[in-house]
């Protein structure tokens, strides 16, 4: 279905390390975790592990997963899901690669959840 | 291009173990058939004997539902036997007429059981132990009739004849052998075991061979005769003499066999299409009846049949248990000894008690528990690694408990834990969780509990427990997990060997590393790339090529990441020495940045914690001190003592020493952390003796010890040798260090490394060989010249990008919006 979105640039593609990561600080929001695991493919995380709240953004980057820093979750770059046996969900935001820069889901940022009705849904917070 | 035909005859344990490994490599590279004469899915054929006993059902050893081969798209013919194999043609032939076409065929008929050629053999009631059927009729004769007769006192034997009793029948168990379990046991233990199993009420004829069986007119078996003319009554015989490895149908299609399908070490025969795997095969001219050794072959015949060509089988040293329950015996390797062999022996007889233990060389090669076999796993996995005993000889026969475990390894403890007690700390898993997942989803190894339940797959510390649980679990169908395993799932290479490639294919690059060694992932995982990372920069230093984002967080950002994704910085403080300016400092610091915690460290520094990521680069400038590596596979701290400076029994000046090791090793990367400690008498107040290497003064000169370890297992460093000079200690120890560097494998302590190589190594290559040791010496500062300070090397500008956030404003409403796009 189509239907009309906006985007928002958030940085040159460059500027995300391949097979790594940048977190992009929100004033009011969560914030959001940039990968890049390969030179032309990005996608966008809350920078939440679904487990404890790990900044996913610090984690080693392969495959498509992304591993976190803190207990070693692996968490799946384009769902969201954690692999098994772990179960659990990082938010995904959908993000576009164009013309060398990537944009954001306007949106989604706003948490205009209705627009955004790909993304998942946020995961309960954990204590 | 069309899919390759891949066909298994034989829907056993190993055939369908194969066919998991493989779809776990290939998924859908193969269109599989699979023939089974039983008429039903495969199941555990060792779990028989509980459902003989009665504590288990059939429903509940059911490995694969027929729902996994329809998931998996395998095409199954259950109640078909394969007749005949067209190898011109390539195809197999069921009796029923039913055929199938092959471009690989994979080999897993398993075994028969041996019936004695005597007479009598094919009267109604005598029966093999072998399977499911078997089983049933065993349960359905014990209903009415009364007396058995095992022939055959070995582990299936005894476990038909346990199962019999319970159902109600009066058993005997006629042997040849002198006492029971001669291939598992000494006659010691077999002696104990008779005597407990009579306790339960078996009997036992032992040293006797069966002549004949005599029949009734309705020509059912009525009593077995033996060879000295005594004749007993008998209205069910087991024959459970032995197994032969079912190779009819390879012999028929000319397949070269020799007591056993004959395969190479890819498990391939002499037709190079054709497979074998399982009882059938017969590898380096043993063919072998546990499900351990062809889980093995199981693994390497998939990696062959994916075509990754990589996997070897080398043999397998096995383990035994008897599944009776309320009966613990345990055995491996070499158990009977002789011929030169040490044997260790603790004999309570009164308690049931019995432990043998075998050596020769200094390494342990056989173990015979009777009565407490908590130790079996332990023993066995000495005998697997073959590691030196030295020292401790005296402890061996005590157990694991006896070795100085601080951890939660206990042994004795698996079987008496609660389902709800807690079995690694790290991850909040509970014994009864690993239980159900053993028993749910099947699993055998180690490796598989990690992974599906996450127990000891942190620090380690709760391996031994789960190992025990395991075995509880599984009896001898338990698989210890090999030292020579693959890094992770990305390859089949061990450690050793991608060393071993690096270091001869002079592979400097992630992406040739890869490559090179076919990797199976595009570039790896966060388990193999932080290893291949350190091994290629120890091997070529100033060559290759360090990847950032190929180390853990802490190692990238030079700080260690905390519980709430802060960092802490702990600067360096060469020997635990500093100066008034330099606290305050780092007082200023912590107050400017607002640091949470400020805190002196087990390794004699100051830790600031709770650091915004985005500060870091700010704090080391503002600290202008050095990084103390307090987050890496490296250096970190050589602890001191005052010494001869300042205390009344020091022998020389310890703090100095240490600042200089110090100094010496600064920005060293290691495969795991490093401590060292200086001394300044035999008191020892820097703990020298739990540390890498460490040091302890005496009136003439340094002792070096090595291979301490403070950590999750206390292991107290071992004397390496005695100096005079502190150029010396540089020497000696900076030797040490690089042959560790060089050979221990990603994430080994030294402790683990000289457990492997063993200290009479280390001694040869760093005391003895002077050249040695100043060759390793000299590739140690050559690695370490040169080596910038990571904090300075920030602060000048170096990696700005990891430390500094991207940002936008709050996010702006879709009016806004700096782009407007259609979506596709
Ligand atoms: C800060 C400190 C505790 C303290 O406040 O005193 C500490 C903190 C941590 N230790 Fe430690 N260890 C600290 C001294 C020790 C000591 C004592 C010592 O060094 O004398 C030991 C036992 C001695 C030894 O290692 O042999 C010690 C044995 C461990 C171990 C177990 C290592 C082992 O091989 O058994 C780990 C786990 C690991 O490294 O895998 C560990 C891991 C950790 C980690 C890195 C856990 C982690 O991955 O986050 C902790 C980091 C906290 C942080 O962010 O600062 N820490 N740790 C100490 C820092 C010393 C320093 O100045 O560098
Ligand atoms: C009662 C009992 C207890 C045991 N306890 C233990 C134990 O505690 N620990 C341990 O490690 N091991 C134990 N074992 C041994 C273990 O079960 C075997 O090692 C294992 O099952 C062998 O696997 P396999 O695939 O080679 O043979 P099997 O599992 O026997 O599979 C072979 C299959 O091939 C089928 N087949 C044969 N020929 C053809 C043909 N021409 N066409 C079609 N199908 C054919 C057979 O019907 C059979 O189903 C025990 C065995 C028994 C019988
Ligand atoms: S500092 Fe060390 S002992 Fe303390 S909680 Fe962390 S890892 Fe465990
Ligand atoms: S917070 Fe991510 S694994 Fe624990």
């Amino acid at each position: 279905m189509d239907r009309i979105d906006a985007w928002l640039r958030v940085c040159a593609i460059e500027e995300i390390p391949v097979l790594g990561a940048r977190v992009l600080r929100r004033g009011d929001g969560d914030d959001i975790a940039l990968f890049r695991p390969a030179p032309d493919r990005v996608f966008a995380l809350a920078d939440r592990c679904p487990h404890k709240g790990g900044p996913l953004s610090q984690g080693i980057v392969a495959g498509d997963t992304v591993t976190c820093p803190l207990h070693g979750w692996n968490i799946q770059l384009d769902s969201g899901q954690a692999c098994a046996p772990d179960v659990g969900c990082a938010r995904r935001y959908p993000v576009q690669l164009r013309d060398g820069h990537v944009w954001l889901s306007l949106f989604a940022l706003a948490g205009e959840e209705a627009h955004a009705a790909s993304a998942a849904p946020a995961p309960e917070a954990t204590a | 291009m069309k899919q390759p035909r891949l066909v298994v005859v034989g829907n056993g344990m190993a055939g369908i173990r194969t066919l998991e490994e493989l779809l776990k490599l290939a998924p859908g590279m193969y269109d599989i058939t699979v023939f089974g004469a039983e008429p039903y899915p495969n199941y555990n054929r060792i779990l028989l004997s509980p459902v003989l006993a009665g504590e288990q059902d059939f429903d509940d050893i059911v490995l694969n539902p027929l729902s996994w081969y329809a998931d998996n798209g395998i095409t199954l013919h259950l109640g078909k036997q394969v007749t005949r194999i067209d190898r011109a043609r390539r195809r197999v032939l069921a009796a029923d007429g039913t055929e199938a076409g092959y471009d690989r065929l994979l080999l897993a008929t398993g075994s028969l059981p041996f019936i004695l050629p005597i007479p009598g053999k094919d009267l109604k009631g005598v029966i093999g132990y072998r399977d499911i059927d078997d089983t049933r009729t065993m349960i359905e004769a014990a209903k009415v009739k009364r007396r058995a007769v095992v022939i055959g006192g070995g582990l299936l034997g005894l476990e038909a004849a346990n199962g019999l009793m319970l159902r109600g029948m009066e058993v005997t168990v006629v042997h040849l052998a002198g006492w029971l379990l001669e291939r598992q046991l000494d006659p010691v233990a077999g002696a104990m075991l008779q005597a407990s199993l009579e306790a339960r009420g078996l009997q036992f004829r032992l040293d006797t061979s069966t002549s004949a069986i005599v029949g009734n007119e309705a020509g059912e078996v009525a009593a077995v005769r033996f060879s000295n003319g005594d004749e007993i009554p008998a209205d069910l015989v087991v024959m459970a003499a032995g197994i032969r490895p079912n190779t009819a149908l390879a012999q028929e299609a000319g397949i070269h066999c020799n007591r056993g399908i004959v395969v190479n070490d890819s498990l391939q025969t002499y037709d190079p299409r054709v497979y074998a795997v399982g009882e059938c095969a017969s590898h380096r001219g043993v063919a072998y009846g546990l499900v351990a050794p062809l889980f093995e072959q199981a693994k390497v015949c998939a990696n062959h049949l994916a075509t990754f060509g990589i996997g070897i089988y080398r043999g397998s040293t096995v383990s035994t248990k008897l599944k009776v329950t309320g009966i613990d015996l345990f055995s491996a390797g070499d158990f009977m000894g002789g011929d030169g062999a040490e044997e260790i022996v603790l004999s309570d007889p009164g308690a049931g008690l019995y432990r043998k233990l075998v050596i020769r060389d200094d390494r342990l090669v056989g173990a015979c528990l009777y009565g407490d076999t908590s130790d079996g796993a332990w023993y066995f996995k000495q005998i697997k690694d073959g590691t030196a005993i030295g020292e401790r000889r005296d402890t061996l026969a005590f157990g694991e408990l006896a070795m100085g475990e601080s951890g939660t390894a206990g042994q004795d403890r698996a079987a008496a834990m609660a389902d709800a007690d807690e079995v690694c700390g790290c991850n909040g898993v509970c014994k009864g969780t690993i239980v159900k997942a053993v028993r749910e989803q099947g699993l055998f190894t180690v490796d598989e509990v990690k992974k599906h339940t996450k127990a000891a797959s942190s620090c380690g510390s709760c391996t031994g427990l789960v190992e025990q649980i395991l075995m509880n679990c599984l009896g001898s169908n338990f698989q210890e997990t090999p030292k020579t395993k693959a890094i992770c799932g990305c390859t089949d290479r061990t450690h050793g060997e991608v060393r071993q490639a690096i270091r001869e294919h002079r592979l400097v690059s992630h992406a040739q590393a890869y490559a090179f060694m076919e990797w199976r992932t595009p570039n790896g995982c966060a388990t193999c790339r932080p290893a291949i990372n350190y091994y290629m920069l120890s091997t070529w230093p100033r060559e290759a090529i360090d990847d950032p984002q190929s180390r853990f967080i802490n190692e990238r950002a030079h700080a260690n990441i905390q519980k709430d994704g802060t960092f802490s910085v702990v600067p360096q403080m060469k020997g635990g020495v500093t100066s008034p300016s330099e606290l305050r400092r780092i007082a200023d610091v912590a107050e400017k940045y607002k640091v949470r915690m400020v805190k002196v460290t087990g390794g004699q520094r100051i830790d600031l914690l709770g650091v915004k990521k985005e500060d870091l680069v700010d704090v080391w400038r503002d600290l202008g001190m050095k990084s103390g590596h307090a987050y890496g596979k490296s250096i970190r701290t050589v602890k001191t003592c005052v010494g001869s400076e300042f205390c009344r029994f020091g022998t020389q000046d310890s703090t100095r020493m240490g600042i200089e090791l110090e100094t010496m090793l600064a920005n060293m990367w290691s495969p795991h952390k490093v401590k060292l400690a200086v001394s300044g008498c035999p008191r020892n107040c820097a703990e020298s003796g739990i540390k890498d290497v460490g040091i302890i003064a005496v009136d003439s000169g340094w002792e070096i010890h090595v291979g301490g370890n403070g950590g999750i297992r206390t292991e107290v460093a071992r004397f390496l040798c005695k100096v005079r000079t502190p150029e010396e200690v540089k020497e000696y120890t900076g030797a040490f260090l690089q042959l560790y560097r060089e050979e221990a494998y990603y994430l080994d302590r030294t402790v683990h490394y000289i457990e492997r190589v063993g200290l009479d190594y280390i001694r040869r290559k760093v005391v003895e060989d002077a050249d040695n040791r100043r060759a390793l010496y000299e590739r140690l500062l050559f690695a370490l010249e040169g080596l910038p300070d990571p904090w300075a090397e920030r602060v000048a500008g170096a990696q700005a990008r990891e430390y500094a956030p991207l940002a936008v404003g709050p996010a702006a409403p879709p009016a806004r919006a700096i782009a407007v796009t259609l979506e596709d």
